[in-house]
């Protein structure tokens, strides 16, 4: 009776352990979050220390490698943005449509086939996809502006935003595609029943249903867009260039990240620094896209009772 | 059936398209009865009657078509993607060999370019002269010799016979011209692209070095990720209780999983190389910061797995009296197993694949020699293809594709092996 009792004492003890261990592991992901924003915030902290905050936010020069060295990242904020954007107006229409045909008028066969290979698109390494921007797509942009008489540069925001774009097709569409097949049949069937025509039913009600999902898929696309590196490092230019024309060379947040860190400056040296200056803005915009996202998920799942997704 | 409900489900089944013969002439008969002899088709006398509806109908069919044509957009693009880089990349499996007449003595180890005839020179590969010397250590036996052997061509001389851009002198163009007629130019399959690592000389250059690189790297990741991120799954599946701190990190492994990845380059930069000293563009530093990027996805693919373990198997082991750890340990973790391991290889192809992270800690660096342990420098295979992509000589561009035509059949057998272990061990309860 004691070896027993003794015995259950001390695989109690093992069995508290364990799960403390379990809880260790648990910890790891969330001190990763907090590695990351610390392990930024005190580098950007010391580059403002020597460098100007209000600069940075509103200047329109950015040139850290001369003598006398500007840090206004407006310029690099335009050009993410620019590149951005032409990436989600390639892949918000696309990535929908895709997810529409997929879940409203395909077959299960069909679809079985479809959703897989747009998903091949989404497990492409991005070097790959910016190997395919430079090589491939850039090239044809330069040719086809030329052919309308316009110069486009080899480095032009618009081949960067298409490639990124068709990059970011499979985040929208596969997850549009989950939320629109959530839609609760009834609802559609209501629809078709007062003789509204399929398209229109698609449109007025399954997508308005589908809203907060479809919203949410479309804002972790925009924060993959925001920082994405390969694609722009490979094909969009270097040089902090402030305009509107996507035809031009125009650099990013994350170019800018890279160039800044691949060098072989000094450490504390304010060009190296300001490659956290920039990573802070990054993961704060980002951070927020993603807290808004998976809140309207989150809703969107709590509304309609799902927990596949 | 009304008549009202007879309308929309033709109007419904027009739209898809897809009204079957038989069906549309029966609701047309029962429409004609109940119409009282009105005939269907005659729609000013009709109360239903849309005037309308041929728009509406036409607009249904121009946003079919729109969803269609997206879909079609994505497949064309990857299909274009796909052939255009074999099309690039296929070429550099074949390279370029010259039969020349070589003459091994004390004068050509002094001065490798005399070994061979003045104007063969220029055509044969600047890495062979260099192996002269190598060759003569290893086979003492060619010492005041002169044979005829295949030697490796210049670059050039290989996309000349690929028939790329390349740069040759009029006078070099017909020699291999001469040479090809007499059968001493050939192209032959490139072994030495799978047996040597990285060159500055790109007939030499090869992918070796940064598959193994790759190889250490990902060891250290799966090592790393693995153990935690099924921990953490367990955890949060089997033990948490639902309160504020279970909630916390739920969140946080969601918004994780959407860091861009480039931040985690910053971490692995700011803590492990600067704060703790970790040897800089090691496969340590890449795999450690790779294995915090690859956390979430063997996370939630793990809880996936270990929710999909009906709870008649816990209860059956808690009346047989196991405590908790052992149902886990014992009964849930095998059988949950395979979802597991499917998401973790899938987690694995998605690390192979990653660049940007790695550039920031320095795995970028120029590597010739494979590594032999994890605190040497090294490169990885995506890493070697975008330091290729960036070299000036056009011979890179084709070894920059082949590159990736390695790597995505790498990714594409993981995701298969995925695949695979899924349908083999699924269990349907």
């Amino acid at each position: 009776m004691k070896s027993f009792e003794l015995k259950n004492k001390r695989s109690e003890r093992i069995e508290q352990g364990i799960t403390a261990l379990l809880i260790l592991a648990s910890v790891i992901s969330v001190l990763t979050t907090f590695g990351i924003l610390f392990s930024i915030l005190f580098e950007a902290i010391e580059f403002f220390q020597i460098r100007s905050f209000w600069y940075f936010m509103t200047g329109s020069e950015w040139s850290p490698g001369v003598a006398d060295s500007k840090f206004g990242a407006v310029p690099i904020f335009a050009g993410t943005f620019w590149i951005t954007a032409i990436a989600m107006a390639v892949a918000v229409p696309i990535g929908l449509g895709s997810a529409i045909y997929m879940s409203e008028y395909a077959g299960d066969k069909v679809r079985d086939v479809l959703k897989p290979l747009l998903e091949i698109l989404a497990g492409i390494p991005t070097v790959v996809y910016g190997f395919f921007a430079a090589l491939t797509i850039a090239p044809f942009v330069v040719k086809a502006a030329d052919y309308f008489g316009m110069d486009a540069s080899f480095n032009s925001a618009l081949a960067c935003g298409i490639v990124m774009g068709v990059m970011i097709i499979p985040v929208i569409s596969s997850l549009s595609d989950d939320v629109i097949r959530a839609v609760p049949v009834s609802q559609s069937n209501a629809s078709l029943a007062l003789g509204m025509t399929k398209s229109e039913t698609i449109k007025s009600i399954i997508l308005l249903s589908a809203a907060p999902g479809i919203i949410s898929a479309a804002l972790l696309g925009l924060s993959k867009a925001l920082g994405e590196t390969m694609i722009v490092v490979m094909a969009a230019g270097l040089r902090a260039n402030l305009t509107w024309n996507p035809l031009e060379d125009m650099t990013t947040v994350t170019v800018r990240i890279v160039d800044a860190l691949v060098g072989d400056q000094a450490f504390d040296s304010p060009a190296t620094l300001s490659a956290f200056a920039l990573g802070l803005v990054l993961f704060i915009v980002t951070l927020a896209l993603n807290i808004v996202s998976l809140t309207m998920i989150r809703r969107f799942k709590e509304k309609y009772r799902i927990n596949t997704l | 059936m009304t008549e009202e409900a007879i309308r929309q489900d033709n109007i419904s089944s027009m739209s898809e398209q897809q009204s079957l013969p038989q069906e549309a002439s029966e609701q047309k008969k029962s429409a004609f009865n109940n119409n009282n002899g009105r005939s269907s088709d005659n729609n000013i006398d009709n109360p239903f009657y849309d005037p309308t509806l041929k728009a509406r109908h036409a607009k249904a069919k121009r946003f079919k078509f729109f969803t269609i044509a997206s879909l079609v957009f994505s497949i064309a693009f990857l299909s274009f993607f796909l052939v255009d880089i074999l099309v690039k990349g296929l070429p550099a499996f074949k390279q370029a060999y010259i039969q020349v007449e070589v003459n091994y003595n004390e004068k050509t180890l002094e001065s490798t370019r005399s070994a061979i005839d003045r104007k063969y020179r220029r055509v044969v590969s600047r890495s062979w002269y260099r192996s002269i010397p190598l060759q003569v250590e290893k086979n003492p036996a060619l010492m005041n010799s002169s044979q005829k052997v295949w030697v490796l061509a210049d670059d050039n001389v290989d996309q000349y016979l690929k028939g790329h851009y390349y740069k040759l002198k009029s006078k070099e163009v017909k020699l291999i011209e001469e040479l090809k007629s007499s059968g001493d130019v050939e192209l032959r399959f490139n072994t030495s692209f799978f047996t040597s690592g990285d060159s500055k000389i790109p007939e030499n250059s090869g992918i070796l070095s940064a598959m193994i690189g790759s190889i250490l790297t990902l060891i250290v990741t799966m090592l790393v990720a693995f153990p935690i991120g099924v921990m953490t799954a367990v955890y949060l599946e089997e033990f948490a209780p639902d309160n504020r701190f279970t909630q916390i990190i739920e969140v946080n492994i969601n918004n994780l999983a959407a860091i861009p990845s480039i931040l985690f380059g910053l971490l692995g930069l700011a803590i492990f190389i600067n704060l703790f000293g970790m040897p800089r563009s090691s496969p340590l530093v890449g795999g450690l910061t790779l294995a915090l990027m690859t956390l979430p996805i063997i996370i939630v693919s793990s809880r996936a797995a270990l929710r999909s373990i009906p709870d008649s198997i816990r209860q059956a082991g808690y009346g047989l009296g196991l405590t908790k750890i052992q149902v886990t340990k014992d009964h849930v973790i095998p059988l949950a197993f395979p979802g597991i391991l499917t998401g973790s290889i899938i987690g694995l192809a998605q690390a192979m694949g990653e660049t940007a992270p790695l550039i920031i800690v320095g795995m970028i660096a120029f590597i010739p020699d494979s590594p032999s342990s994890i605190f040497e420098a090294a490169t990885v295979m995506p890493a070697q293809i975008f330091t290729w992509a960036g070299m000036p000589e056009r011979a890179y561009i084709e070894r920059t594709a082949a590159g990736i035509i390695v790597l995505l059949s790498i990714l594409i057998s993981l995701n298969a092996l995925a695949i695979y272990l899924r349908k083999r061990f699924e269990i349907k309860w």
